[in-house]
């Protein structure tokens, strides 16, 4: 972390994210309360990052900083290239849609079928006809093997097949960074591992980083590198 | 569909928050129909209504009518100078005029012999009064003196005329005090100002209302050649006729007739209240609606934001579900209308009808309905906090 720190000129660029002194608080005057102190975090292209730590650390609230879904207040969060501190509600808009983001409670749109979810992030992709978009939903979709269940609502599917529509719908609008929250925390261990065995496979091969908070101790060996997290420092 | 190579083509988002919900939607377009369905009403009764003020204006066979200025409705017409009438002649376009009275008279119903206001229209037989073909036969009738045509569309209260002219008996009775027999009957319609009409000569007229001087009258009916135009033609002669005169077009007269109870009666407003009840029972539950439905799709909204969609783009989404709902609601309430419509004009004889004008204006008010219920419950949206969701 320290080097990372020193060849931060030099190198920044080549960083999906780079995080230097990141400091946030909640609440105002006498309640004020940080969550993150002074943090130090470099990703680097392809690489799979797992962020652990005891619930209440912060984790949560740097991965909404890094996902650009926060204002950043103070500390320097440079995130595919984009300065996020100070950075417009537009800027934080755009490079949303660079970042894939699979949550907790899978959050798919309940009127939409399993194809349909999957479109809304091939959507966001400029200048491509609907069939195209389409073509690549349901690409996404047979690649987190579920071409079979296209046709079908989230509610019709197992918690699993959920969270692989969320991984493809996450991974159809060609992102750099995949920022996952507890992925596995709503799933059995089997179907855990084999989700993130899964979102790994897929994101090594579009050279994806992806940060992944989680409290599953069973997929630490998919990791490139763990991070703990306490009382807002990464240690 | 067939839309599907196009760029801007997105899944249609709105439509399928509407249609996954079915029972959500039913409640909607039924609330949205029913708010349509009373405006329809209200403003078919208050359109209708005042077209029945003008059912003797509508039937009248003329081009061009002549009034005195001091008239303001017909129930309350002056006389002016039948010589005004006989003036039109001196233009080429005029092919002919019929000098009408007009007035209200005492009508004793030969039953209960209680009496009761009948509106009078006096003319010469041998003129044509009425667009009605078969009316000149009738009035051949009226040329022996005391002799009246009955309308059978005037209200009970004026007696069982048509029954007992039906019956072959001989109908007699009083009016302002003096015999007269029905010798025939027509068919005209009450109005607003009349709960029944008869038609006589304009000598039998004279010797019913023996006060009305002979050389004046109510309405002055012209009938122009063919090809000429009833406006260029109105406005010379209301520009070389002196000032004791109005000439109005056909149109202006029933105009005329209309607007008198549009601004001085409360039918109006009594009419657009209904109507504006409905629109406020229709706000009401459309933003019910799609408050709710944003409610409750909040973090799948918040979702959307963290990946990457524009708040705007969402904003179009629930505008899109009012249009929708605008539509679905809109074309329900249309044909129930006409059917409605169609059981009133068998029911009541009023003269309500689909026109264009309703037509539009109400399918303007319910999209401004939806729309502006819509933009209400889109403020709710911004509630949408993408930091929350993880």
């Amino acid at each position: 972390m320290v080097k990372a720190n020193k060849l931060k000129t030099n190198v920044k660029n080549f960083k999906t994210v780079s995080i230097n002194n990141l400091s946030h608080f909640y609440g105002k005057n006498e309640n004020k309360k940080q969550v993150l102190n002074d943090v130090n975090l470099n990703i680097d292209k392809g690489e799979l990052v797992l962020l652990k730590g005891p619930s209440g650390c912060g984790k949560t609230t740097l991965l909404t900083l890094i996902g650009a879904l926060r204002t950043c207040q103070s500390g320097d969060l440079t995130v595919l290239s984009n300065q996020l501190n100070g950075a417009s509600r537009k800027t934080r808009q755009i490079l949303r849609r660079s970042i894939g983001m699979i949550f907790q409670g899978h959050n798919l749109l309940r009127c939409l079928t399993a194809e349909q979810n999957v479109q809304m992030g091939a959507d966001l992709i400029k200048g491509l006809t609907y069939l195209q978009r389409r073509e690549i939903a349901r690409n996404w979709l047979s690649a987190v093997g579920l071409e079979e269940h296209h046709k079908k609502l989230p509610n019709d599917l197992s918690g699993g097949q959920k969270q692989r529509v969320a991984i493809a719908r996450a991974l159809s609008a060609n992102p750099k960074l995949l920022l996952a929250d507890e992925p596995t925390s709503a799933l059995d261990s089997v179907t855990g591992r084999e989700i993130v065995t899964l979102l790994r496979k897929l994101a090594k091969e579009q050279n994806c980083s992806v940060l992944m908070v989680t409290h599953d101790p069973r997929i630490s060996d998919m990791a490139d590198r763990i991070l703990n997290m306490e009382d807002g420092k990464i240690y | 569909m067939s839309f599907s190579f196009l760029k801007f083509r997105k899944i249609p988002l709105a439509w399928l928050l509407l249609t996954r919900q079915p029972l959500r939607l039913a409640v909607a377009i039924a609330g949205i129909s029913f708010a349509g369905i009373l405006m329809f009403m209200q403003l078919g009764f208050r359109d209708g209504l005042f077209d029945t003020s003008v059912t003797i204006h509508k039937l009248l066979d003329a081009d061009l009518v002549l009034i005195s200025p001091r008239s303001k409705s017909s129930i309350s017409m002056s006389g002016f100078p039948k010589r005004r009438l006989i003036q039109t002649l001196a233009l080429e376009d005029v092919e002919k005029t019929a000098p009408v009275n007009l007035n209200y008279l005492l009508w004793r119903n030969p039953e209960s012999l209680k009496t009761r206001s009948i509106l009078a229209l006096g003319f010469n037989p041998s003129d044509s009064l009425l667009l009605d073909d078969g009316f000149a036969r009738k009035a051949y009738k009226l040329r022996n003196p005391s002799r009246v045509l009955f309308d059978k569309l005037s209200r009970p209260e004026f007696g069982p005329i048509e029954e007992w002219f039906l019956s072959e008996k001989k109908v007699e009775t009083e009016v302002a005090g003096k015999r007269v027999i029905v010798e025939d009957l027509v068919e005209l319609g009450p109005s607003f100002g009349a709960d029944g009409n008869l038609i006589t000569s304009r000598e039998t007229f004279l010797r019913l209302f023996p006060a009305n001087p002979p050389g004046s009258i109510e309405i002055g009916l012209v009938k122009l050649k063919k090809g000429s135009d009833p406006e260029l033609i109105s406005r010379i002669l209301n520009n070389s006729l002196p000032n004791d005169v109005r000439v109005l077009t056909k149109n202006q007269f029933i105009d005329f007739e209309k607007d008198y109870w549009k601004n001085s009666t409360a039918i109006g407003f009594i009419f657009s209240l209904g109507a504006l009840m409905g629109f406020v029972v229709g706000c009401v539950v459309v933003y019910q609606i799609l408050y709710s439905d944003v409610t409750d799709h909040l973090p799948e909204y918040a979702t959307l934001l963290a990946m990457g969609y524009r708040l705007k783009s969402l904003f179009f989404v629930v505008a899109r579900e009012g249009f929708l709902l605008a539509l679905f609601g809109y074309l329900p309430a249309y044909f129930s209308g006409q059917v409605l419509y169609s059981v009133i004009r068998k029911s009541t004889k009023l003269p309500i009808i689909m026109d264009a004008d309703k037509t539009i204006l109400i399918f303007v008010l319910v999209l401004v309905m939806c729309m502006g219920s819509a933009a209400v419950a889109m403020r709710k949206l911004v509630d949408a906090d993408p930091a929350e969701i993880f």
